[in-house]
Order: structure tokens, then sequence, then C-alpha cells
């Protein structure tokens, strides 16, 4: 791929000396979206804390090239500042900082330069509107006290207000009811453009009926175990993860020396 | 084990008050160092005073000798501290009277109020009338035209004993009597300076009165006395500054406020006490709140290397209501002892008391507070909420908190927690691009802002700067 956004090789990462990812390929590319599922327990999440840096996550070994640039050496800061952005499956809660004064403040750390208050507020303000969300919104502290759908509406917001390169969606749909998951959705799929890439962490099918992938990558104990394009998720949503779990098993037992 | 603050390590905090006028500052008048009855009626005699003051003053400094330092509950362990009271200056003049022209102040002072923006706030009218302390004596002092027609007294208190006796004879030592504590005997001994403040009735003073309190000398003792009267149905916020230079040996700050809220009357009294970290803070404040009244303190700890201050509020009538909003934030060789007291006296009063502490590197903070409720005080209520954040795995903070209630008939709520900046707070922060300096300086912005959005516009956002000043190096 010529325009490739993000190259993983190789990704193996430990968590307090567990090792969780055992070796993760995946290459996601301007305006393509990749769906990543899996069972509770695959690795979902330690892929997406590893890939933004979270220093929990110590990173064994293999490659993450992120717009040709290696940014495994980065802090997070400095990775979001490239471009790279997590929607958290818990966002944390910030009492006493507003929304607004959040946001301002991430808006410039990530530009690396002052932003005028008037293009701030214009961007926030539509950003907002686009994602259903009362202005009001702005001037409580950051998730302190928000509904799970407010949470995951906060997120797609910052998502907004701080244009990526690429996304990491990691449970987006989680705790959120029917309503919700549709106004997620449609913000989300409203701020798609061209140059963005998008990778959803999803157990759940669901998700993918509102934010169409072109990609289904399934991870097991790791690993990516097979790749797809949408059918694959609707065959999981039909049999779900067994039978494609039972394929790969001999070649897992080959790869680890234990049964699956 | 006691850490040793030297003039380098307030420099590294960013402390850009540490600046002195040793090089043209020419005192009028001082005493010798230390003290004996002799300095006391020596300072007393400079003064012009009249005998019941002289003898107010002797009579609190045989007290002040025979009240051993305090141990045990009250106290941040100042015993561990190596505090001579013979090596302080206890009065120092630097001009002959408090000046109501900003000209009339000698030059040097004026540079240092300058630095600090003073005269700039009262330019701004963003105050209603500004007192300004440069070691033991007022320099400045002036108020509104309008408010002085309505009556409306603030002047230094040395200027209130000659020109009001009658009022300050009323009230002076009523609030804070010296037997109160060894502290307060000191002060009554050797007090000079503060603010006098009188409020007629039915008058609203709709700006703060501000006071600022400069310590310039190495080895100085301040010891103003404040007292604010508000007769029944007023109003008034009195807001007050304290910085001192950063200097290796240790200057003494040890003021009394005593203030009377009567009947409807509201009284909001706001400190930011930034003193260089080689200063001893060890204040005793006090208010009587009388029926309807409300006092509210709203009490700001940044600088100092030992503060023991713990405002208390009186609530003498019915339905009187005191509000304590505390914080406190202590940075390497730090301790901030800060607290308040609730006395409940009368039936159906109601007090709140917020402590928010930050401590950071070897800082250490502590909440102490006590609450009692008097029998009789029936259907009292009474909320506390302590609240403390470290930054670092070595910041320590505790609480003491105490109380005692002989009414049956009440409602006592009291909360506490202790958080750290936690890894994933920071991490999310990070994610958005914030530095991890940054995103700890936004976590205990955060943190303070209940307290921050009490203070006035000016106030809060220089607060906000000192905080991020004594975070840059926390991290990373």
């Amino acid at each position: 791929m010529a325009d490739t956004l993000l190259t993983i090789e190789g990704l193996t990462v430990s968590v307090e000396g567990k090792q969780i990812l055992n070796g993760v390929d995946l290459a996601v590319g301007r305006g393509e979206v990749h769906a990543i599922m899996g069972p509770n327990g695959s690795g979902k999440s330690t892929l997406a804390n590893a890939l933004m840096g979270h220093p929990r996550y110590q990173v064994t070994g293999g490659t993450v090239r992120f717009k040709g640039e290696d940014i495994l050496a980065l802090s997070p800061d400095k990775r979001a500042q490239r471009g790279l952005f997590l929607a958290f499956q818990y966002p944390m809660s910030i009492p006493g900082v507003t929304m607004v004064n959040f946001l301002r403040q991430a808006m410039k750390a990530v530009r690396g330069e002052d932003v005028p208050v008037r293009e701030f507020r214009e961007k926030l303000f539509a950003t907002m509107k686009l994602l259903k969300m009362d202005q009001e919104f702005a001037r409580r502290y950051v998730n302190e006290g928000f509904s799970g759908g407010e949470k995951k509406r906060a997120e797609i917001l910052q998502m907004g207000i701080l244009d990526p390169d690429l996304a990491i969606m990691d449970e987006t749909d989680s705790g959120l009811d029917i309503d919700a998951l549709r106004t997620v959705a449609e913000g989300v799929n409203a701020l798609t453009t061209p140059k963005l890439g998008v990778v959803l962490i999803t157990h759940y099918q669901r998700l993918l009926n509102y934010i169409k992938p072109q990609f289904v990558h399934i991870l097991y104990q790791g690993r990516i175990i097979e790749s797809g394009g949408p059918e694959l998720a609707l065959q999981l949503e039909a049999e779900g993860y067994d039978p494609v779990i039972e394929k790969y098993a001999p070649a897992l037992v080959a790869a680890t020396g234990e049964k699956a | 084990m006691v850490a040793k603050i030297t003039p380098e390590i307030a420099k590294q905090d960013g402390y850009k008050f540490g600046f002195n006028d040793n090089d043209r500052a020419t005192y009028k008048y001082r005493t010798e160092k230390g003290l004996s009855e002799a300095v006391v009626r020596e300072i007393s005699s400079v003064k012009g005073e009249p005998q019941w003051m002289t003898d107010f003053r002797v009579k609190s400094y045989h007290h002040f000798l025979e009240r051993p330092m305090p141990t045990g509950f009250w106290g941040g362990n100042i015993q561990n501290y190596e505090l001579d009271f013979d090596d302080i200056y206890y009065f120092a003049r630097a001009s002959d009277r408090a000046e109501q022209d900003w000209s009339d102040v000698p030059e040097y002072i004026k540079d240092t109020f300058d630095k600090l923006g003073i005269p700039e706030a009262e330019k701004k009218s963003l105050i209603a009338g500004v007192g300004a302390q440069y070691d033991s004596e007022v320099v400045y002092h002036s108020i509104r035209e309008d408010l002085e027609k309505l009556g409306v007294i603030f002047v230094d208190t040395d200027s209130a004993v000659r020109d009001y006796p009658e009022i300050v004879r009323q009230y002076f030592g009523t609030i804070v009597p010296p037997a109160d504590n060894k502290f307060a005997a000191l002060n009554s001994a050797v007090w000079s300076g503060g603010s006098f403040v009188y409020v007629p009735a039915g008058v609203k003073v709709d700006i703060p009165l501000q006071a600022y309190f400069r310590i310039n000398k190495e080895n100085m003792g301040q010891f103003e006395r404040t007292l604010i009267i508000a007769e029944e149905g007023s109003y008034v916020h009195y807001v007050e500054g304290c910085t001192a230079p950063s200097y290796s040996s240790n200057a003494l700050h040890s003021a009394v406020v005593e203030i009377i809220v009567k009947k409807g009357a509201r009284v909001r009294y706001t400190t930011i006490q930034n003193w260089s970290t080689n200063v001893f803070n060890l204040v005793t404040k006090r208010a009587a709140a009388y029926e309807d009244a409300v006092m509210e303190w709203v009490d700001g700890n940044l600088g100092s290397r030992l503060t023991m201050k713990y405002p208390s509020v009186f609530l003498m009538g019915p339905h009187a209501h005191g509000e304590v909003l505390s914080l406190a934030m202590a940075s390497d060789g730090q301790h901030q002892d800060a607290g308040a007291k609730m006395v409940h006296v009368a039936p159906d009063t109601t007090s709140t008391i917020i402590s928010k502490s930050v401590s950071r590197g070897s800082g250490r903070t502590s909440y102490r507070g006590a609450l009692k409720v008097h029998a009789g005080a029936a259907r009292s209520k009474a909320t506390v909420r302590c609240d403390a954040l470290l930054i670092d795995q070595q910041s320590r903070s505790d609480t003491y908190p105490l109380m005692e209630v002989e009414e049956e008939q009440v409602n006592i709520g009291h909360e506490a927690s202790v958080s750290r900046v936690g890894e994933e707070q920071l991490f999310y922060l990070q994610s958005r691009g914030l530095s991890e300096v940054d995103a700890t300086k936004l976590i205990v912005n955060g943190f303070v802002e209940p307290i921050v959005k009490e203070l006035p516009m000016e106030y809060a956002v220089e607060l906000n700067r000192l905080i991020e000043l004594q975070m840059e190096g926390a991290v990373g």
C-alpha cells in the first residue's frame, strides 16, 4: 500500500510480566476502516493501549511505524501530536477541569501552537452539534458524572476536535443502548474523512451495522488468526467465535506448544 | 529531622517574590534583637500608646513567658524546628506614618509594592481600599471616598488605637484573648500594624478591601493585628496577600485576626499566603458570628516553612453560618498544618469546612480540625470535607479531626479522601497531547478549582499561576 498509515509487525506486548500479544501484524491505510474482533481476553485492549504508549504495557518485540516513523520510543503525548488518537473504553474523569478548558489545552498541545479562541469555539460548537450535544456539556467537568453514553460521545467529540490521522476506538460500543450507539456511530461516520484511518476494537458485531469496515480481523490469544472483509463479521455474528478458533487451534498449538 | 531551606531551594521553586530591599532599606527605628519586657514597653512607648494598651502588652508578655510551646493535638510539631525567639527583631519602623498618598511612600518601599502589583490593583479599581504593611508598620493606607462618607473605616490598627479608641477598646482582645495560646500572647505583647475595619449597619462594601503584608528584613518578626467589626446587616470582603524575601535564616509571622459579625451581617476574609520557605507562619484567626450572620474564611496557604493556622468561627446566635474553605500546598521541606474550628453555641447554626491539600516532593500537609457543638445548640448542622492530593510517592498528608458534641439533635457529616495523581489519569491526558507536567498541572488545577472559584478574579488567576510555578519540575 502506497499510503500506509500504520504498520505493525510482529508486535509482542507484556503486562506485569505476562505476555499478552504474541506477534501482531496489521497494516492500516488512510480512508480505511479496520475492525478488530475477538473474545474477551484475546488482547484487544492491550493492542489499543500499547499503540498509544501506556506505560504499563511493555512492548517486548516487533515494530510499529506510524506515517513512516517508528513511534515505540515516543511518549503518549508525542504520539498524539503525530496524529494518533485513542477513544478509551473507560475514559478517566478529571474533577474540576471543564471540558472546554481541557479541549482547548488538548487542541493547543496537539497542534503545537495556540489556537485562536474564535476558531476553537467554532470548531467545538460545530462538532458538538454534529454529536447532538448540548452546549452546556462543555461547561461540565471532564467525564465527571457522565452517563455511559455521554462518556463515549465525549470521546468522539475529542476525536473531532483533535482531528487525528488514525483513530483507535476501544470498545466504543460497550455500555451503550441502541439509541446512544446510533448517535455515536453517526458522529464517527460524519467525522470520517479520506485522510483518516480507523481501527475499531469490538467484541460484538452490532457496531459494524452502523460503521462499515472494509477489513475485519479476528484477534485470538494475542494473534490475528483470520482477516477478511465485512462478511467475516457477519459469520461471527451467526456462528460465534468457536468455529474459527477450532479451525486455527492446530496452528496455535504448533506455535505456542500448548493447547488452545 | 528537619530539612533546611536555603535560598537556592526557594529559587528553584520559582519563588518570584524573593527579592529584598536591604541595599536601600533604612529603618527610622528598630528595637534590639530579642524579646524582653523592656522591648515590649519600648514598642508601646514609641507608638505613643495609651496606658491600657501598654498594660495589655505587658500582661500578654508575661503570659507568653509562662505558656509552653504548643504540643500534642494543636501543633505542627513546632518543637522540632529551631525557632529561636531571641534571634528575631520584634519591631522595625521604616516610615513615620501610614501615608495616604502613594507618592509620599519612601521610594524603595514603593518599588517593592510596585513589583507586587499593589498600586496597579488600586488604579484599576479592583479594590475599595488598600493597606500595605512593610515589616512592622503599615506604610500606606487609602479607602475610596464614597465608602468613607458612608462611615466605613479602614485604617491600620495603630492609627485606630489613636483615632477610634472607644471602638478599639470595646472589641480588642475579646475574640482572641492573650491567654488563648502562646502565639496569641506573643502577638498581643508585640503587635504592630494590621488592619482595622469598621462597617456601619446596613452598609455593603461592594468590592474587596485589600491588605498586603511584606516581611523584608532577615530575622524579622511580623505581628500584625487585625480587627474587623461588621455592624448589623452589613457586608465586607477583606483580602490579604503575604510575601517575604528568601533568606537562609528564619523569619516569624504571627498575626492575630479578630472579627465580629453582628446580626444579619456577612464577612468574607480571604488570604493568599505565599511567604518564602523560611517563614514560620503561626497565626490565630477567629470570628464570632451572631444571629443570622455569615462568616466565611477563604484561606490559601502556598508558602512558608511551617504554617499552623486554623481559622475559627464561634456561632453565637441562632441561624448563624460559618464557612472555611482551606487550600494548602506543600512542596519540598514545607509543612502546611492547616484546618479550621467551628464552635456551635446557639441553636439552628450551620457550618461547612472544605479543605483541599496538595503535597509534592517531601512536602507535608495536615488537616487539623475541631468541631464543637455545645449543649443547647439544637438542630445544628455541620459538614466537614477534606480532600488530599499527593503528587508523588514520598509526599505525605494526614487528617486530624476532633469532634466534641454535647447536643443530641444535630446533623454532622464528615468525609475525607486521599488520592494520588493516578497513572491512568496521566495517561488519559497525555493521550490528548499534554506533556506529563502539563497533565499534572491540569489535575492539580482541577482539584483546587472549588476553592479557586471563590476568589476574586485577579486572585484566582494569580493563584493558578502560583500553583503552576510550584508544579514546574515536580515531575519528569
